[in-house]
């Protein structure tokens, strides 16, 4: 599904030049739980927007789908973060004094969903992370929790071949974190993709497996074999 | 995503900072409501000024003394005493003169005005009985100078109706009653009917007095300030000029036509001039006026730039959910344009209230053409998208990561 190989992404500012990513290949199946792992500064943040389509690399290629990623136009790249990638971002990124509903419904707007397909799907998706009372709740009066399981139904809306979480539990108290984690958890029990940054190694700890990223390159890499359950 | 769509989401972005909004719309408000007052202004007074000049009598010429040149110095028209009241009898008994129809030889001069306690200072105008029929003066009571006034010398007047009115009140029929002018007594015969007027000179606050009482009782002279001639029709205008020229010409012994000690307008040549006027005023009040709303259109754009700003974030979300440059671009011009048409819409409103202001308060005529009003919906709109494809553009190449990143 997912295949990178020889990734490198490197910053020029002036004459300075910072290494950011070096030589990184991996491959990520359908269906897989990976944790992208490494303290900041690292180089996770990114390959993971590389990962989403919202950067491309110096060098190297991203097959996702088949497809290259690193040869598309600006236009493709929208198209590819609509249909293919649910984004979940540590700072939940929801419209302001917007309900959860039609926060849920934008990118199938990006995408010429029709009006009650929208409606229909986005009620499911809420209703699936548990927001079935919260439909029209705007951002402001929920919970961080609660916004992030909005933006999760969001993730989802377009049913993307993988939802990739920037650390999701960043601002999130632990309580919170752990229902998050299981959401995820279920999510890919039915079958979905999930990548998820983070340097936390008790959330890294719920995954299945789980890369170690230090200064730009691959560290460790490897089935999870204690995997956190709720 | 539909434009409908697009409209409702643009919209209530808009209500959200509603001072900000309202400001600049403002700027367009004024902008376009300035140009439609002005324009209209403009047409009106231009419109005053022709009706005007027409209900002088369309087939008009006026002979005036003066412009001949003398040592390189060109005499301003009117200043000399070469015209006399047998030049005008002469236009009116010479064979040669086929093609003028009346003849009214004028002496104007202003002189103060007493009727009891009322002391006015107005236009003294020496007629015969044909400047009724040249200059189309209707009597509402009493009867106008006729020719044995003339020949008698009489003291009689006839008052415009202003003048009526300042001397002898409102509602009251003067006819009957004196008048001093100059220490003479005329007396009042008639009262002529209101031709409107304003702007350059009140056609109602005058006294006609036969010519000859005008030129031996008042002023003391023995020439004319003007000869008015009305033409067999309006083909015509043209060779009538050539025949009273050439008559006058002959009469005042002078064999170069540039050598004229008189002048001969038609009523055409006085309009053309007024209207060139007018015209050029329209056009430089429109002129100041398309700056006002340049200015509103930097508004828009200044505040469609701070919008941009404020919103980074969310744009870099919309763009990471899969949004294309061109929704970006369109949705953000979207909402320029809806504050350029909403400015333009209350502009045309204020125009046309303004513009009727003016026709109120001013007697002009009220015009509101329906060019200019299409014309300011298609600028508003053009200056919402050129003042609003700027910041646009600007948002919709906003990288995604970065306007992620702002805080």
């Amino acid at each position: 599904m997912i295949k990178v190989s020889k990734l490198s992404k490197i910053y020029r500012s002036g004459e300075m030049e910072t290494v950011a990513l070096s030589d990184v290949s991996f491959e990520i199946k359908k269906g897989e739980f990976v944790a992208i792992m490494g303290p900041s500064g690292s180089g996770k943040s990114t390959l993971m927007h590389i990962l989403g389509a919202l950067d491309k690399p110096t060098a190297g290629k991203y097959l996702l789908d088949s497809a290259n990623v690193v040869e598309m136009s600006d236009d493709e790249l929208a198209e590819v973060r609509n249909k293919k990638i649910g984004f979940i971002f540590q700072s939940y990124n929801l419209l302001p004094r917007t309900s959860a509903l039609k926060n849920v419904m934008l990118p199938m707007v990006y995408a010429g969903v029709g009006k009650e397909e929208r409606r229909i799907r986005a009620e499911k998706y809420l209703e699936m992370v548990g927001l079935k009372d919260r439909f029209y709740h705007t951002s402001n009066q929920l919970s961080g929790g609660q916004q992030q399981r909005v933006a999760i139904a969001r993730g989802l809306a377009m049913n993307p071949s993988i939802l990739l979480a920037d650390e999701p539990t960043g601002n999130i108290a632990s309580v919170q974190a752990a229902e998050i984690m299981d959401i995820f958890q279920k999510l890919n029990g039915e079958g979905h993709t999930i990548i998820m940054i983070t340097h936390e190694a008790d959330i890294a700890g719920y995954a299945k497996r789980i890369i170690h990223i230090k200064d730009g390159r691959i560290a460790a890499d490897g089935t999870n074999n204690r995997q956190r359950k709720i | 995503m539909d434009y409908r769509e697009m409209f409702i989401e643009s919209l209530s972005t808009l209500t959200l900072n509603k001072l900000r909004t309202g400001l600049a719309i403002l700027g367009i408000v004024i902008g376009i409501g300035s140009v439609i007052a002005l324009v209209s202004l403009g047409q009106a007074s231009q419109k005053a000024v022709e009706s005007q000049i027409q209900s002088l009598g369309s087939n008009l010429l006026t002979v005036m003394p003066g412009s001949s040149q003398e040592g390189g110095v060109r005499g301003a028209a009117g200043a000399r005493t070469t015209l006399t009241y047998d030049d005008a009898k002469a236009i009116e008994t010479s064979d040669a003169i086929t093609t003028v129809k009346s003849v009214s030889p004028e002496y104007s001069g202003r002189a103060q005005a007493v009727a009891g306690r009322n002391n006015i200072n107005t236009s003294v105008m020496g007629v015969t009985p044909l400047y009724a029929k040249v200059r189309k003066i209707d009597i509402s009571s009493g009867n106008f100078i006729n020719d044995r006034d003339v020949t008698a010398v009489s003291k009689v007047a006839v008052l415009g109706p202003t003048t009526a009115a300042d001397l002898f009140g409102e509602d009251v029929n003067p006819v009957g009653r004196t008048v001093r002018i100059n220490s003479q007594t005329l007396s009042v015969i008639g009262v002529t009917v209101s031709k409107g007027g304003s702007g350059f000179q009140n056609q109602d606050d005058i006294i006609y007095v036969p010519l000859t009482t005008v030129q031996k009782q008042l002023f003391g002279v023995n020439y004319l300030s003007t000869i008015s001639l009305e033409a067999e029709s309006e083909e015509v205008m043209t060779e009538a000029q050539n025949q009273v020229g050439y008559l006058l010409l002959q009469r005042h012994k002078l064999d170069d036509p540039l050598e004229a000690d008189f002048s001969i307008f038609s009523q055409q040549d006085i309009l053309d001039t007024a209207s060139q006027v007018t015209g050029t005023f329209t056009t430089l009040l429109s002129g100041v006026a398309a700056i006002s709303l340049l200015v509103g259109g930097i508004g828009i754009m200044n505040v469609m730039l701070v919008t941009v700003t404020e919103r980074t974030r969310e744009i870099g979300l919309r763009k990471a959910l899969g949004a294309k440059k061109k929704v970006v671009i369109t949705q953000f011009l979207t909402e320029s344009v809806i504050l350029t048409f909403t400015g333009g819409l209350f502009g045309i409103i204020l125009g046309i209230f303004v513009s009727y202001l003016f026709s109120a308060f001013m007697s002009f005529a009220f015009v509101v053409s329906p060019k200019s009003i299409l014309l300011a919906f298609a600028v508003s709109a053009a200056i919402g998208i050129v003042f609003g494809l700027y910041p646009a553009r600007k948002a919709a190449n906003l990288e995604p990561i970065e306007a992620l990143r702002y805080e």
